[in-house]
């Protein structure tokens, strides 16, 4: 198991968000977390990366217990996130954001007086090339296309070549053709690099196309998971999604 | 240096030949606008390039003045070992503060910042047998050495070169690089995988070391010091002359401290009134000119590159 | 260590308590401003020293008018809270849209102004105001006299809080303002004029300033610089209480007035110390004050 998670709890202001959720992920494995709004798909996401503080709970990674982490040294592990709304660094140009994520990971950063423009610029259109952006490389990050700023997000995700990648819905906002565009470069580099990805979406048809596994979430608690089929065959999943039916 | 860099030689030659002008008065200036474009510049470092807005740096500045004038006086150290001694306080100050400031954002950074350099002001104020108190520290001596305002000029020229040379590398390093993804997205910052707030307390320690060397600098180029070195509103100018100039560029604080001290000097011979008329440019040029004096001159010179 | 004289120290906390319900005035608008519009407002200070100026001016102004000085109170913190509007119309919201710098730094920017123009207008000179006829004369506290005019001030304080309270919780107004409190954006998707409420809240909040400063005429000198001292002591509330909060203004103005009180009795050379440490140490212990509530991520 390369991520284990057992019994996350999390409250705000006296709301129950997340109450008891517990799984696991193995190595190379492609699952997804889905629920309604408010099911508490991103608060699992920010208690695992240490974005948030948990209640209670305990979370392993790799072997290691990363509870209490701070979110950088949780990164440093070789974990990595995207967030829902896109976050990138809107004044620093595509090949800033993308080299600077190298310039952690490599163990670049705390280094004051090489000049900065001449380190990894081949790793940095690499990746760019990777994510579709290579052309855009000079241009202000915060004035791209809705699109290409998640493209870019996910750039600075794979710069530090992560064990697991965590996308908080990576194709909010996108058109359809950009959604099945972003959807195919995911599964792509996965499976090229061997990644777990873990991501939480709203489209059920691309959940039901690459998830291997689906975790459910309703109310802050993990109903089933299961293999789409099974998971889409499962009466409680169905009550959730389409109501009381009765 | 870069291409970019070469209208920095004609600058550097022309500050070079101000004392040839006989003028005391312009030797003056030039001193003042030198050591405050330092103090700005190391400012910088935090506002522009960290995106912390520090309201309370005069202290690192007073510090820095009252470590190298006591040091002198008090302790007879020999000004040299004084003058990086008063760095270091500065630098030690900054790590103490700042270990407790970086936990805070925004406003409250702020404010935590304005009440620790108000805690240093009151204790030079009130701590009368080691700073004279509110009558300041007087007399403190030019070195031997530099016993005359024209070389004390030369001196603070290269001081100032050779510290504004190390801070551009230092923003142009990998540090300085991750320091601008601080600015704009602390949280996705931390997310790869940088200790963030490590990040800010270093920038904070560099800053403070700066600040306080331009400190000593003004201390003995005014031979006294005083608690209003360290007094609030010289933290409100010092941002002033940054946000005039350009946060946003490396000189930008260099501009607007010239442009500040300058009008200041002119100004003050015809009214007493400069606080006023700093106050009106001030609003003119937020509505106006938000990126500051270099930031709009950028902007036009792309706009006449991009007609061409 | 000599113990100073009981009554002495009781005159003290009178004193302190006096300079709490001003500093209430001002920190209470300040913190109302920042907690709707999320402008720290430098000026606030300037605002507070108009108020006094303009009193001093319309008190020599209605000389023979019976109740002069209170009419005097009321025009001259009307004519306070028209500035602020006129600050706020014209001047504030094309900044809203800047980032946060920008709008503190136009703050500070106006302090730099008004006090120059004060001096322009009234010159380096102090001026006082005396106290209204009624409340001339003081009352005698343990053989200790104290003025009539404070001990109104101590009382008219509290009924200011309730009724500020009382607002906020009780009318329509004060549901909006809470609500832009939390939510600004929220608040424009549910219909209420967002520009409207700013308005009329930088208005409330100039009008507290300066009704301060008309009210403090009597008591303390009107002098240049008294727009920075005051500043300076209302961000020392607002931060002790808690940015936004009303009652945690409250506290920190009571606490304040009273270490500037007896912090000059007991440690007279570190009084001034003493009140920037508080500060420090409320920030890093709770940084969102003591009645304040801290903004949680999620």
């Amino acid at each position: 198991m390369i991520l284990t998670v057992e019994n996350l709890k999390k409250s705000f202001d006296g709301f129950v968000a997340v109450n008891g959720v517990s799984f696991s992920i193995e190595k190379g494995e492609l699952c997804s977390i889905i629920g309604p709004n408010g099911a508490g798909k991103t608060t699992v996401f920010n208690l695992i990366t240490g974005y948030l503080p948990l209640d209670e709970g305990r979370v392993i990674f790799n072997g290691v217990d990363i509870t209490h982490m701070r979110a950088y040294q949780i990164c440093r592990l070789g974990m990595r996130r995207s967030f829902q709304r896109t976050n990138i660094f809107p004044r620093l140009t595509v090949f800033e954001n993308v080299q600077a994520a190298l310039l952690a990971y490599r163990g670049k950063s705390f280094n004051f007086f090489t000049p900065v423009e001449t380190l990894f610029r081949e790793e940095t259109e690499a990746i760019l090339g990777r994510v579709g952006l290579q052309d855009h490389s000079n241009a202000m990050s915060g004035s791209l296309s809705y699109g290409f700023q998640k493209q870019l997000e996910l750039g600075i995700a794979l710069a530090s070549e992560p064990d697991v990648l965590l996308l908080d819905e990576p194709t909010a906002g996108m058109s359809t053709e950009e959604t099945s565009a972003t959807i195919e470069l995911i599964g792509r580099i996965a499976h090229e690099k061997g990644l777990t990805l873990l991501f939480t979406e709203h489209d059920m048809e691309v959940v039901f196309s690459i998830s291997e596994r689906i975790l459910v979430l309703h109310q802050g608690q993990m109903i089933t998971e299961g293999s789409p089929d099974e998971v889409r065959t499962n009466p409680d999943v169905q009550k959730v999604y389409l109501g009381e039916a009765r | 240096m870069s291409k970019q860099d070469w209208f920095l030689i004609p600058i550097f030659l022309i500050l070079c030949l101000v004392p040839l002008s006989g003028s005391r008065f312009y030797v003056f200036l030039a001193t003042d606008i030198l050591i405050f474009a330092l103090f700005a510049v190391s400012l910088n470092l935090l506002l522009g390039y960290t995106g912390l807005v520090s309201f309370g740096h005069a202290a690192y500045f007073g510090i820095g003045a009252y470590a190298c004038a006591l040091l002198m006086r008090k302790a007879s150290i020999v000004f040299p070992v004084s003058f990086v001694a008063a760095g270091l306080f500065g630098a030690l100050a900054a790590l103490i503060i700042g270990f407790f400031c970086v936990r805070l954002t925004k406003i409250y950074f702020a404010m935590l910042t304005l009440a620790f350099s108000q805690i240093v002001w009151a204790a030079a104020f009130k701590w009368n047998s080691l700073t004279g108190g509110d009558t300041g520290f007087i007399g403190v001596p030019f070195p031997q050495y530099l016993d005359s305002k024209t070389r004390y000029y030369y001196f603070t020229l290269a001081v100032v070169v050779v510290c504004l040379f190390i801070i551009r590398k230092v923003v142009n390093s990998p540090f300085g690089r991750i320091l601008t993804t601080i600015r704009e997205n602390s949280e996705r910052t931390e997310f790869i995988g940088i200790n963030v707030k490590f990040f800010q307390l270093v920038a904070f320690i560099i800053s403070g070391f700066f600040s306080a060397l331009a400190g000593a600098l003004f201390g003995i180029f005014n031979h006294s010091v005083f608690p209003d070195f360290l007094f609030w509103p010289a933290s409100a100018e010092v941002l002033i002359m940054t946000i005039l100039g350009g946060m946003y560029s490396f000189f930008g604080p260099v501009v607007g401290a010239a442009v500040v001290l300058f009008l200041r000097m002119q100004i003050t011979s015809y009214t007493q009134y400069w606080p006023l008329i700093l106050g009106m440019i001030l609003a003119v040029l937020l509505f106006f000119f938000p990126g500051g004096i270099v930031g709009f001159l950028q902007n036009r010179l792309t706009l006449l590159r991009g007609n061409r | 260590m000599t113990l100073p004289d009981p009554s002495f120290l009781v005159i003290q906390c009178l004193n302190g308590l006096t300079y709490a319900m001003f500093l209430f005035l001002i920190a209470s608008g300040l913190s109302l401003i920042f907690g709707v519009l999320g402008i720290l407002n430098f000026a606030h200070g300037s605002l507070y020293m108009l108020g006094a100026y303009f009193t001093h001016q319309l008190v020599s102004l209605f000389v023979d008018t019976p109740g002069q000085f209170w009419w005097a109170v009321i025009f001259g913190s009307l004519a306070v809270a028209a500035i602020g509007v006129i600050i706020e119309r014209f001047f504030l919201r094309p900044l809203y849209v800047r980032e946060e710098l920008n709008q503190l730094l136009f703050t500070y920017a106006l302090v730099l102004i008004f006090s120059d123009f004060a001096r322009i207008i009234w010159g380096t000179d102090q001026f006082s105001v005396s106290r209204p006829a009624i409340l001339k004369g003081a009352v005698d506290i343990l053989g200790q006299y104290f003025p009539k005019y404070n001990i109104v001030i101590i009382l008219l304080g509290p009924c200011i809080a309730f009724l500020f309270w009382f607002i906020l919780l009780h009318t329509r107004w004060g549901r909006m303002i809470r609500a832009a409190a939390l939510d600004r954006e929220m608040l424009g998707s549910l219909g209420v004029n967002v520009s409207r409420l700013f308005t009329v809240v930088f208005f409330v909040g100039a009008w507290m300033a300066g009704l301060g400063g008309a009210l403090v005429s009597p008591v303390s000198a009107i002098v240049p610089g008294m727009d920075v001292e005051v500043i300076v002591n209302a961000f020392i509330v607002v931060v002790i209480g808690g940015l936004g909060s009303f009652w945690g203004t409250f506290l920190g103005a009571l606490i304040v007035g009273q270490v500037y009180a007896l912090g000059i009795l007991v440690f007279p050379r570190l009084s001034l110390v003493f009140i920037y440490v508080l500060m420090a140490l409320v920030l890093i212990i709770r940084p969102w004050g003591l009645l304040g509530r801290p903004l949680q991520k999620r």
